[in-house]
């Protein structure tokens, strides 16, 4: 049973097992409004807690997306390549954006549950 | 220029109009503007090129210049001859420092023989007001700054969505304007490519206007984000960040404002500086630029030669959604600004492949006369 952890930076994270699939909340594609460029990371590649792994870009500015935990680029969505969009139609489903191993599940204990974090908003 | 507490920004006076209809707001020089409506950037800027977009500016200043004198006067404090401007025609053209560096620029059109409406940026409203008193020293001519509520209506459709509501402006042409008998002033011009009209009215009657223009089905509210992407299409400049006091209007592209005999003759300020930034002539141009590819290269961004030899600097930057492609403007050295040419934008580490390219992005379609 997959388990969805949220940060306050605006962070999604779906758990199944050990690894995390990550994306940005509805609410942070609205602030951003029309994506145009997803900047994906590498398969392989080993991120900690806070680097920025993800930048994308709106019609006016760019932005960091932040590891939210320690671990390993599993996979990216390629599919952002063609249709970034799919972040702002689906922020928290469909445009999803890498895949990632956990190095320390202990992290996670860290990280904010749905209704705690919709009370940041 | 931006301000980002927000507690200290200036409101529109149609603030809550643009609440109410869900806008987003952000700082922008000392103003709290609406950057975006809930259809978004994307949607809001292609509406404009497809049918008409409305633009509430009064960030922007409006100055009534009136006097005896206020030809000569503008003669002097910019570079276009004011007296051969005849009434209901506007013209652009810039405010210069002594060394023909660009304090703003500005449009200003004749209403009559002794009065003129000059049109100046939000952030350099202050400072513009200033310089032109100074400049008035000596002449029978008053600056006066006049609060308005200021419109823009652009699009393909606005020329119709501006008669069905009663206002029947189809005998202007691009670049002039007048007077309505309500003391509306109205010129066919704006800053987004396309045909349109800008409209200063009193707040009061504001409101009013807006709703009739929005019962209209072609009419849209456009924030701030899609007047910049319209405008970088457009290959217009922005104060500020295109051109700037360290610009000049050599390297700037923008000669073609400054009439050849003002060029040789003119009086103004900044004549000097600009006669020998002229005879130098300038070793960097503005330039349209191209990415290959998805990824917009933004404002600030360094541009480099094959060699990765720094060669310019990116201004304005970001994604063309009727372009359908990122777009950006910067300075290149003369050398390398011809079209075609290729640079490369270092961008977060990465070299990106850029072309020079003409411009503008999109081409304008204005009303010209005949």
């Amino acid at each position: 049973m997959a388990k969805t952890y949220y940060t306050p930076d605006h962070e999604w994270l779906r758990v199944e097992g050990t690894t995390a699939t990550v994306g940005i909340t509805n609410h942070a594609q609205e602030q951003l409004g029309d994506l145009v460029f997803v900047e994906l990371p590498e398969a392989g590649k080993t991120v900690s807690r806070g680097d920025v792994v993800v930048v994308v870009e709106s019609v006016k500015a760019a932005s960091d997306v932040y590891a939210p935990v320690d671990g390993e680029i599993v996979s990216a969505n390629d599919q952002l390549g063609s249709e970034p969009g799919l972040v702002n139609q689906s922020a928290e489903d469909e445009g999803w954006l890498w895949k990632m191993k956990l190095s320390d599940e202990s992290q996670l204990e860290s990280l904010l549950d749905e209704a705690a974090y919709k009370a940041t908003l | 220029m931006t301000n980002t507490d927000t507690g200290e920004l200036r409101r529109l006076p149609l603030h809550d109009i643009h609440e109410a209809a869900g806008a987003r707001f952000g700082a922008f020089a000392g103003w709290f503007m609406p950057l975006t409506y809930p259809a978004g950037v994307m949607k809001e800027h292609l509406h404009t090129r497809q049918k008409a977009g409305l633009f509430d500016i009064s960030h922007m200043k409006l100055f009534e210049v009136r006097g005896a004198d206020a030809a000569a006067f503008l003669s002097k404090a910019c570079p276009f001859d004011a007296q051969a401007l005849p009434a209901g025609v506007s013209k652009y053209t810039l405010l210069l420092a002594e060394d023909a560096g660009i304090l703003d620029d500005l449009i200003v059109t004749r209403l009559a023989p002794d009065r003129f409406m000059v049109v100046a940026n939000a952030g350099n409203a202050e400072s513009d007001e200033a310089e032109l008193r100074r400049r008035a020293s000596g002449f029978d001519a008053t600056v006066t700054p006049l609060e308005r509520v200021f419109l823009a209506l652009q699009g393909p459709a606005a020329e119709i969505v501006m008669k069905s509501v009663g206002i029947d402006l189809s005998d202007l042409v691009f670049m002039t304007g007048r007077e309505l008998p309500s003391g509306w002033f109205v010129t066919r011009s704006g800053y987004t490519g396309e045909d349109g009209f800008e409209i200063a009215l009193p707040v009061e009657d504001a409101a009013g206007l807006v709703e009739r223009l929005l019962g209209d089905d072609a009419v849209e509210w456009i924030g701030l984000a899609a007047r910049d992407s319209l405008r970088l299409e457009a290959g217009l400049c922005l104060h500020g960040q295109d051109i700037a006091p360290d610009t000049d209007p050599v390297e700037a592209g923008l000669l073609w404002a400054i009439p050849k005999s003002v060029r040789s003759d003119g009086a103004f300020v900044g004549a000097d500086g600009l006669r020998d930034r002229i005879a130098e002539g300038s070793g960097r141009k503005r330039v349209g630029l191209k990415p290959d590819g998805r990824q917009p290269v933004r404002a600030g961004t360094e541009l480099f030669d094959e060699k990765g030899t720094p060669v310019g600097r990116v201004t304005s930057g970001g994604f063309g959604p009727s372009a359908g492609h990122p777009v950006a403007m910067g300075y290149v050295t003369r050398e390398l600004a011809s079209p075609g040419t290729r640079l490369l934008a270092r961008v977060r580490g990465n070299s990106l492949p850029v072309d020079v390219v003409a411009l503008p992005f999109m081409p304008h379609r204005y009303r010209k006369g005949a």
